[in-house]
This record gives C-alpha cells, sequence and structure tokens, in this order.
C-alpha cells in the first residue's frame, strides 16, 4: 500500500525532472515541455494531498483537487500561447535553440 | 464731503491714478501727465480744506486682517493737527515737483512709468502720514521703499542706477528689521499697535523703563534707515541716480521726512524715556556735523545737496531728541521741505540746460545765462545757509537752541554745522554761476520753461517767508526755551557762522577755475563708504564664500552626488548579471527560491 511519502517522492522525482530540463537542455521546446512536468509535479502532490489528510466525516478535501483542475485550465491556455510565441520566435529567428537567442543582454 | 471721507480719497487718489497711468499711459504722454498731477492736486486741495475744518478725533478704521483678539490689524486713519500739517507739506510739495517734471522730463524715455512710479510713491507718503497703527505704518513703510526702488532706477539701464535703487533697498532694509523688532516689542509689551492706545498705555510700561528703551531704540532704527541717519546715511548720496524731480521729492517731502514724521508721531512715547531721547540726539547731532563736513568738498551739485540733505535731517532727528514737543522738528522739516525741494528743483533746471552733465566745475557763470534758475537757487540758499529772517534760520536756531540747553556739546557741534552749512552752499552757488564758463556746455546754456520756473518761484517765496510767525503761528505750536539758559553767546555766534562761513567761501571760491583746497577725508565721505566696501567685500563675501562652498561641497556633492553615484555603481554591477541566456536566468530564480525557503524553514 503507497503512502503519502511515496507519492511526495513520485512528484518530487518530477518535478526534479522537470527543472533538469528547464535548466539544462538547450532546445526551447524541450525547456517547454520541462515546465509542464512540473506543473503536472504539483498536481500530483496535490492529488495525493487531497486523498491522504481526509477530512472529519472520512470525504477527501476537494479544495485541493479544485486547484488541480485549475492548473490543468491555466496549463491548457499557457501552453497555447507558449506554443505561439515559440512559433512565431522561430519564423523571425529559424531557430528554436536557447544559445542563439541572447540578443537580450548588457 | 465729510471730514470721513476726504482722507480717503486724498490718499487713494494717487493710486488710482497709479493704475490708470500704468493701464492707459502708453496711449498718450500728456494723459499720464495729467492723471499724475490731478491726483496730487486733489489732495493738495482737499488737505487744505481739511486744515481749516475742525476734525472729529475719532476716525474711521476698518479692520483689515484679525488674527484672533490679540491682535487686529486695521487699516484706519488719524487725522491730528501732525497728519493735517504733514499733509499740507507732502501734497503742497508733490503738486509744485509734478508739475516741473511736466518740463524737466519732456525728453525723458519712460515717461508715463515716471508719473506712475511717482503717483505710487505719493500714496505711499500719504499712508505713512495718515496711519493711525504701527502695522499699517509699516506697510507703507515698505511701499515708500519699494516706490523709491522704482524711481531711483528709473534710468534702470545704466549700472549705477540700477546699484544705487538697490542699494537704496537693501540700506533700509536693514533700519526696518529693527522698526519690525521695535513696533513687535511694543506690541509684545502693550498689547496694541494702535498709536492712541499706545501712547495711553506707556505709563502702564514705566516700570519696565530698560524694555521700553530697547523698543525705542529699534524704532528709532526704522529712522536712521529712512531719515538717512549715520552709520546708514550712504544710500542717500547715491540716490542722486534717479531723475531730479525725485530726488526733489525724496528729500523734501516724502520718504526721508517719513523718518522723522514717524518719531514725531510717538512723541510721546520716546519722551517717556530719556535714555532714547538721548541716543536719537547724538545720532541726529552727529550726523548733522559729519555730513555738513562731507559737503563740503563734493563737486556733484546733486550729491553736495544730498549731504545738506542728511544734515537738516540731523537737525530735525536732534530736535526730536531734545526739544519737548515734536513741532520743533516738525517746523524744521516744514521749512525744510520748501528751501530743499527748492533747491534740487534749481539744481535740476541747471543741469538740464547742461545736458545732464552734474560735475560743478564743468558749469560757471551761469548767472547770467539762467538769470531766474540763479535766483531761485539763491532764495533756497539762504534759507538752507540759516541767513537771519529766512525759513532756514528759524527752524534751524530754535534747534540749536534746544540742543544747547539740553545737551550743549551737541548744540555747540549743530552751532559748527551751520557755519559749514553756509560754507558749502555758497560755494556750490559761486562755483555754478559765478566765475567763468569752463566748458561748452556752461557757454551755451539756456534758460527753462515756465513749466518748470513757476514751481521754483512759488518754492522761492515760500522758503523765504515760511519761517516768518506770522506765517508758521498758523501750524505749529513752538515751545522756546527759557531765555535765562540759552547762553547769550549763541545769537551772535550764529550770526559769525552764518556770514563767516560764507564769506569763507566766498574768498575762497568766488573767481576759482578749481578747487582751492583738497581734503581727502571729506572728499571720500570720511571713508564710511570704504568701510562697507570693505565689510561687504571681505565679511560679507567671505560668508557668502564659505556657504558657496558648503553648498557646492556638502549639498551638492554629499547630500546629492554621493548617493546617485552609489546607485549607478550597483546598477552597473548589477548589470553584469544580464547575460542573455534563459537558462541561467531560470537558474538564479531556482538558486534564490532554494534559498530563501533554506533561510525561513531552518534559521
Amino acid at each position: 500500500m503507497p503512502t503519502l511519502a511515496h507519492y511526495l517522492i513520485v512528484s518530487g522525482l518530477l518535478f526534479a525532472i522537470g527543472l533538469g530540463g528547464v535548466l539544462l537542455r538547450r532546445n526551447i521546446l524541450i525547456i517547454f515541455m520541462g515546465l509542464e512536468l512540473m506543473l503536472n509535479a504539483a498536481n500530483l502532490s496535490l492529488v495525493a494531498f487531497s486523498r491522504f489528510n481526509l477530512l472529519n466525516d472520512g470525504m477527501p478535501n476537494y479544495n485541493a483537487q479544485v486547484l488541480v483542475f485549475f492548473i490543468i485550465t491555466v496549463a491548457a491556455a499557457e501552453v497555447a500561447v507558449g506554443l505561439a510565441i515559440i512559433v512565431a520566435l522561430f519564423r523571425a529567428k529559424q531557430t528554436t535553440h536557447v544559445e542563439d537567442l541572447n540578443t537580450l543582454k548588457f | 464731503m465729510s471730514t470721513q471721507t476726504a482722507p480717503w480719497i486724498i490718499l487713494f487718489a494717487p493710486l488710482v491714478s497709479a493704475a490708470l497711468i500704468l493701464l492707459l499711459g502708453k496711449f498718450s504722454k500728456t494723459l499720464s501727465a495729467s492723471l499724475a498731477i490731478l491726483a496730487a492736486l486733489t489732495g493738495c486741495v482737499l488737505s487744505w480744506w481739511l486744515f481749516n475744518q475742525s476734525v472729529d478725533a475719532k476716525m474711521l478704521s476698518h479692520t483689515w486682517l484679525s488674527l484672533g483678539p490679540e491682535l487686529n490689524l486695521t487699516i484706519g486713519i488719524s487725522l491730528d493737527h501732525l497728519s493735517q500739517v504733514m499733509l499740507l507739506v507732502v501734497t503742497s510739495i508733490s503738486v509744485l515737483v509734478f508739475i516741473y517734471s511736466l518740463g524737466y522730463m519732456r525728453d525723458e524715455e519712460g515717461y508715463s512709468r515716471f508719473f506712475a512710479g511717482l503717483s505710487l510713491f505719493l500714496f505711499s507718503m500719504l499712508g505713512i502720514v495718515l496711519a493711525n497703527n504701527f502695522m499699517m505704518l509699516f506697510i507703507f513703510w515698505e511701499l515708500v521703499g519699494v516706490s523709491s526702488y522704482i524711481l531711483i532706477g528709473h534710468y534702470y539701464s545704466k549700472d549705477s542706477a540700477a546699484d544705487a535703487g538697490k542699494q537704496a533697498f537693501i540700506v533700509n532694509r536693514i533700519g526696518d528689521f529693527g522698526l519690525m523688532l521695535g513696533i513687535l516689542l511694543l506690541w509684545f509689551g502693550t498689547g496694541t499697535v494702535i498709536f492712541a492706545e499706545l501712547i495711553e498705555s506707556i505709563p502702564g510700561l514705566a516700570t519696565a523703563p530698560i524694555f521700553l528703551t530697547i523698543a525705542c531704540i529699534l524704532i528709532f532704527m526704522g529712522t536712521i534707515g529712512k531719515s538717512a541717519q549715520m552709520p546708514l546715511h550712504v544710500w542717500l548720496p547715491n540716490s542722486m541716480e534717479g531723475p531730479t524731480p525725485v530726488s526733489s521729492l525724496l528729500h523734501a517731502a516724502t520718504m526721508v521726512a517719513a523718518g522723522v514724521y514717524m518719531l514725531a508721531r510717538i512723541f510721546p512715547i520716546l519722551h517717556a524715556v530719556p535714555t532714547a531721547c538721548e541716543i536719537i540726539a547724538w545720532v541726529g547731532g552727529i550726523t548733522c556735523f559729519a555730513a555738513a563736513l562731507m559737503a563740503t568738498q563734493q563737486s556733484d551739485i546733486k550729491r553736495i545737496l544730498a549731504y545738506s540733505t542728511i544734515s537738516q535731517l540731523g537737525y530735525m532727528v536732534l530736535g526730536i531728541g531734545v526739544a519737548p514737543t515734536s513741532d520743533v522738528a516738525m517746523f524744521h522739516l516744514f521749512t525744510h521741505a520748501c528751501f530743499k525741494c527748492l533747491l534740487f528743483l534749481a539744481a535740476g533746471s541747471v543741469m538740464i540746460a547742461m545736458h545732464h552733465e552734474v560735475d560743478m566745475w564743468q558749469m560757471g557763470g551761469l548767472r547770467k545765462k539762467t538769470p531766474v534758475t540763479m535766483l531761485c537757487f539763491f532764495a533756497g540758499m539762504l534759507a538752507l545757509a540759516g541767513c537771519p529772517s529766512t525759513s532756514g534760520y528759524f527752524s534751524k536756531d530754535l534747534i540749536i537752541e534746544w540742543a544747547v540747553v539740553k545737551i550743549p556739546f551737541l548744540g555747540w557741534l549743530v552751532a559748527a554745522a551751520a557755519g559749514l552749512t553756509a560754507f558749502y552752499i555758497f560755494r556750490e552757488f559761486l562755483v555754478v554761476f559765478f566765475g567763468k564758463a569752463r566748458s561748452e556746455h556752461a557757454e551755451h546754456a539756456k534758460e527753462q520753461p515756465v513749466t518748470m520756473l513757476i514751481p521754483m518761484l512759488v518754492l522761492s517765496v515760500l522758503a523765504l517767508l515760511a519761517g516768518f510767525p506770522f506765517i508758521q503761528d498758523h501750524f505749529f505750536k513752538l515751545a522756546r526755551p527759557d531765555h535765562e539758559l540759552v547762553p547769550h553767546l549763541l545769537h551772535p555766534l550764529l550770526y559769525v557762522m552764518f556770514f563767516g562761513g560764507a564769506g569763507l567761501a566766498t574768498m575762497l571760491y568766488f573767481k576759482a577755475q578749481k578747487d582751492p583746497i583738497s581734503i581727502p577725508l571729506f572728499a571720500n565721505r570720511l571713508y564710511i563708504d570704504n568701510v562697507y566696501f570693505w565689510f561687504v567685500r571681505n565679511i560679507q563675501g567671505g560668508g557668502a564664500a564659505f556657504l558657496s562652498w558648503a553648498d557646492r561641497w556638502v549639498v551638492d556633492l554629499l547630500v546629492v552626488q554621493v548617493p546617485s553615484k552609489l546607485t549607478w555603481a550597483c546598477g552597473f554591477a548589477l548589470r553584469f548579471l544580464q547575460l542573455g541566456n534563459i537558462q541561467a536566468y531560470a537558474f538564479f530564480f531556482g538558486a534564490g527560491v532554494v534559498g530563501i525557503l533554506y533561510i525561513l524553514i531552518f534559521k
């Protein structure tokens, strides 16, 4: 029987993988995927908390699950905007490599 | 028309005319001149009418500013014998000078501006004369300062005129500062600034004689500034940079007379404080003598008269200090207004004839070219020098008598000054009108138009006759010292002084082509101007240099530059974090979050 700790460890691993992807990969699309992964790690921990912290009447705390839906919705919107920006960026620069996108610096 | 409204009309007519001249003056020169003269004439006629009315002592007054129950500033009029006489002097002299200005200013620039300035000047002076409280007096006192600044600096494009205007204003400010403190002290002691109430409440203050003395001396500082007493006399000779009618008005009826008039107004207060009276007498006496000395070695015809004014004002201030009634000083103010105004008008007439040359050693022989001016100057000169039976003789001798009785040393000092007066004015007269013409202009000088001569002739008559009892009895109630007390030597001595001074001047200057004697000490005005110059340049200039240093290095550098440069430097250092690498930013962000979490949770 998996406990809360197992879920949180998986969630933390997911988050670390996402963060690692964001920090280490050079392709902007992969970075974007890393971001999504981190969001889902957060979702997972929220659902786990909801499931394991039952209220006094034995029901799960749905507040956390409602929050997960919000995150999914916002993430969907974010993907739409983010991909649009990446497409526009690719049209302008002909690249998706972040090391080529360093104009804004001192 | 009632005695209630007439003073207000007298007071505000010049202000209205000044405003109208500024609005309409650019359309017509004649219009501006006639507006100014009309206003002065209205004032003059009403003043004479008022003088013959028995006035109700209770006059209308309006509360202008109410500062709680302690202090109500009122604009009110006090109409007593003193102000009635002063009204006559001020308005009558002004009418004559305004008419004279028609001729004098005929070819000058700023004609309308000049008449607007004259009207404003008259308004300010009338405000002082009519004020029934110290605050109103102070407001008009400052207005006189402003209008004198405007008029002295009339030829503002000339540096010396602009500087003279500034100097007059600034030097007066020093005296006014004392006056303000004095007024506040009196108000602090008595709770009122209204003259009549002040005078009533003075006996209550007799228990604090030192307080009262300090208050009186501070108020006297106002007179020192405005009436050009030592040591604040330096502005008056420089004010000669203004057009001559201004000098005439300034020296005869407005401005310098204001200081003496104010002392007369608070005479009962002053005489409750013997120490203050004594100080006033000494300042007046010393000014009188020193200014007469300075006048003996000047060569500018207007400056000689300016020093003479300072000297005569010294007599008046001395008169306030020693005589038991203010009428003694006011009598001299009255006669002096006539003859000094006359002398200035005559000097102005000479200047116009000489194309604005003021150095008397460029003149000479003008008696044939400008005979009327010469006669007028002669009449004024006799009165100033105190020739027996002229107006100056009566008024000056009275003051000298009182001075000899009260403070003998001062009495003899100013008696000697009377001799110097005769000397310097005869010197000027002889050099200007006698001898040979010393320059091109002097040979071609012409007599002036009738608008200038008539005021001079009127004043000549006044200067010669105003002192006789049949005239002055209408205006003044003079008090003579006891015959027993006056030394028998005094009157013969005064005759000797007059004839001696005049004779010596005739001997030295009748045919002189250049000044036969030269005393640098007097020619340089006892070096008082140099002392001020030194003081301003070194002491005050040093202070200013220090403040400028502090401003530059403390305020500008330490307070302004250092923080701004520091901020810039921080910004510059942080700029290097802008790598342009998005993953570096994400790393910094993540590291920051971890850092904050670490601090929040584990510390």
